[in-house]
């Protein structure tokens, strides 16, 4: 789950990482009273949306009065944001970001990301602050440097040191690099982030060391008890129907294709869709129903599938293990009979009372187009669909 | 021989008393897996369908003899459960369950340093040796005794590869679920190593998908040390960087774990790859006829 910039700022300052002035605004008349607010003088507004790339995109401007703030707001405010994370159609800006001008000294880059080889938090770091770290990666690897995080002990102070006199931060500022270290380390363990990033963090030309912008996402297995991160969710931001199937625990991907799918497994959806390729068509979507889903959630599936009016054919391709067959077919039927469902369906189906299964699709009068294998249905639907 | 679990194999569960660790410890026993014990805190001194069940994992390896463990305990609970299972000096560890957190993890791999247990998944359908022992979730009956090993990050997908080789007369000695979680136990190369040594194994299957870089370093290890036929998958091939899909452990992000980075590692370590999930088994069929 990802969060914005304003709410990624809340928290880095709950743990003690300097951030600018800052007040969040909805209208243009509340965007110049914030910049009113904040001295009247230099200001930047920043467009929220969870997208990277806004500066470049227009979505960050530098104002040098109360009613310059307002003239941008205005022009972002209600607008579609398009950068090159966004996709074509852009994000619709529903609010801005008021913040105090700073003067800059210095833009570095600080992240903690899980290092999946090592299985430890892994602190990255850079002199190359403002600019995507996937360049510098490509272009100055030298220039990146990490430390691995002992779980049992946390960011040790030396290693935060370590790593401020190789970014050659000044030695009276060390003290505070530190701190900025080890609070974004305790930000990103104790609210369960899978990335917090600072891209760029500043040295200003008084001496603070702050994030002038910040990124946090999170791993969804911890909200049982990350209920405050939660709240921070905007569904505004996701695709409609990866929040609808969420609500039943569907685990659903909005993909470009025409050709929808059904399966059980995340690692069988992601072959289904490759297969699908591999014969000549396009997946409208990856969707993992789950190892023991039900009637109803096969129902909910299917709803959400047929939601997408791209959709010209659903291909359900289910390795019953744990899931039975039978049960499958009958949340088929039932729904395929509900909704009335117009575009071919071509059903695989394999495993645990296969034969039962394939009894209930054929005695129940609906045209299904039925396969044996992988290939034959994705053969199948492929073909359907260009004749539909 | 095999690898990981045989015959003689002892194994417990722990969280017993819940729906889906009574389901698969019946359906292990029924498939014929040793089941000795169980482990429910607060339980202990009752038992389910005969197997005895104890309050803790040290007493039930005390009184059982249980060499292996398998873990249905729900996401808050599990990671304790395998520190359990791992102080408890319980050779194997099985954790299936699905959607631990990742900090919890980070924390058990911790723990698990310089110690006896091994840990399988979490978020795999378990270990199984046909005909011998089934730990897991896996469906039993597709499975065949054979000689063909059988390691993937994946569930059903490797249910679809192993009805392939069955199908095509393949049996296997041992199918692995290293499980789809971004931080879990045996890897790609511990399970490789492990067929490469046994004698039974005379070929691998490996299924991989996107995201970490585990199918590269396996590539790696496959290049200077297998010294057996390895055929290989990788799903994911159409996925969109940036979306998890399904498995908290598939995802391309900044721009790396991609399949076509894998296939690539995997093509130059000679592994022979199916360009399709539907021929996995037949691509192991011509790795093994060396055509």
């Amino acid at each position: 789950m990802n969060i914005h910039e304003f709410q990624a700022k809340e928290i880095l300052k709950r743990f003690g990482v300097a951030v600018p002035q800052g007040i969040i605004a909805t209208t243009a008349e509340e965007a110049k009273a914030a910049a009113q607010q904040l001295g009247g003088g230099v200001a930047v507004v920043k467009a929220q949306i969870h997208a990277g790339g806004r500066g470049k995109g227009g979505g960050v401007k530098v104002v040098k009065s109360p009613e310059e703030a307002a003239d941008k707001a205005r022009q972002m405010l209600g607008r579609n944001l398009v950068t090159r994370q966004t996709g074509p159609e852009g994000r619709q800006v529903r609010r801005v970001l008021v913040e105090q001008g700073l003067e800059i000294q210095r833009e570095l880059y600080l992240a903690m990301v899980l290092d999946r080889a090592q299985s430890r938090v892994t602190v990255i770091c850079s002199s190359e602050g403002g600019v995507e770290i996937e360049e510098v990666a490509a272009k100055a690897p030298e220039k990146i440097l990490k430390e691995t995080v002992d779980p049992a002990i946390g960011l040790a102070a030396f290693q935060c040191r370590r790593l401020a006199f190789a970014l050659n931060i000044p030695s009276e500022l060390t003290g505070k690099a530190v701190a900025v270290m080890q609070g974004l380390y305790r930000a990103f363990v104790e609210t369960d982030a899978s990335l917090a990033e600072i891209n760029p963090l500043i040295i200003t030309k008084d001496g603070q060391i702050m994030a002038l912008d910040a990124k946090m996402n999170f791993d969804s297995n911890a909200f049982f008890r990350q209920k405050e991160i939660v709240a921070l969710r905007d569904l505004d931001e996701e695709d409609p129907r990866e929040v609808e199937a969420s609500k039943y625990d569907l685990s659903y991907i909005s993909l470009d294709g025409n050709i929808a799918c059904m399966v059980n497994g995340a690692g069988l959806a992601m072959a289904t869709m490759d297969i699908i390729k591999h014969h000549g068509g396009e997946p409208a979507n990856f969707l993992d129903v789950g190892g023991g889903a039900d009637k109803e959630k096969v129902a909910h599936a299917f709803r959400i599938l047929l939601a997408d009016s791209r959709v010209r054919g659903v291909l359900i391709n289910i390795f019953g293990g744990i899931m039975r067959c039978d049960v499958l077919a009958q949340g088929v039927v039932d729904a395929a009979r509900e909704l009335k469902i117009t575009v071919p369906l071509v059903v695989r189906m394999q495993g645990t009372n296969v034969e039962q299964g394939r009894q209930i699709l054929a005695a129940s009068g609906l045209t299904i187009i039925s396969a044996d294998t992988m290939a034959e249905a994705a053969e199948k639907i492929v073909t359907a669909v260009k004749q539909f | 021989m095999s690898i990981l679990v045989n015959k003689n194999t002892r194994v417990l569960t722990q969280g017993i008393t819940g729906a889906t660790g009574q389901f698969h410890t019946r359906a292990c026993k029924e498939y014929g897996t040793q089941m000795v014990a169980g482990v429910t805190p607060g339980k202990g001194g009752t038992s389910f369908e005969g197997i005895p069940i104890f309050d803790t994992v040290a007493r039930a390896v005390k009184e059982t003899g249980a060499n292996a463990s398998v873990i249905y305990v729900p996401p808050p609970f599990a990671a304790d459960a395998i520190l359990e299972a791992a102080d408890a000096d319980i050779p194997l560890a099985i954790c299936i369950t699905e959607g631990i957190p990742v900090r919890d993890m980070v924390k058990v791999k911790r723990y698990l340093e310089g110690r006896k247990s091994r840990l399988l998944g979490p978020n795999c359908p378990g270990t199984i040796t046909p005909g011998e022992c089934k730990i897991g979730i896996m469906p039993g009956h597709i499975h065949k005794a054979g000689s063909i090993g059988v390691v993937s990050r994946s569930g059903t997908l490797t249910y679809e590869a192993v009805d392939q080789l069955t199908r095509l007369g393949m049996g296997q000695s041992t199918c692995v679920g290293i499980g789809g979680d971004p931080v879990h136990g045996l890897e790609f190369v511990d399970v490789l190593e492990m067929f490469n040594n046994d004698t039974q194994t005379t070929g691998v299957v490996m299924i991989g998908e996107i995201g970490g870089s585990a199918e590269e370093e396996a590539a790696d290890w496959i290049e200077a040390h297998m010294k057996k036929p390895v055929a290989g998958f990788i799903a994911g091939q159409t996925a969109p960087p940036g979306k998890r899909m399904g498995h908290a452990g598939a995802i391309i992000s900044g721009g790396k774990g991609t399949a076509r980075e894998k296939i690539a590692a995997m093509t130059a370590a000679g592994i022979r790859m199916a360009s399709s999930p539907a021929t996995i088994g037949r691509t192991m069929q011509e790795a093994m006829s060396g055509k």
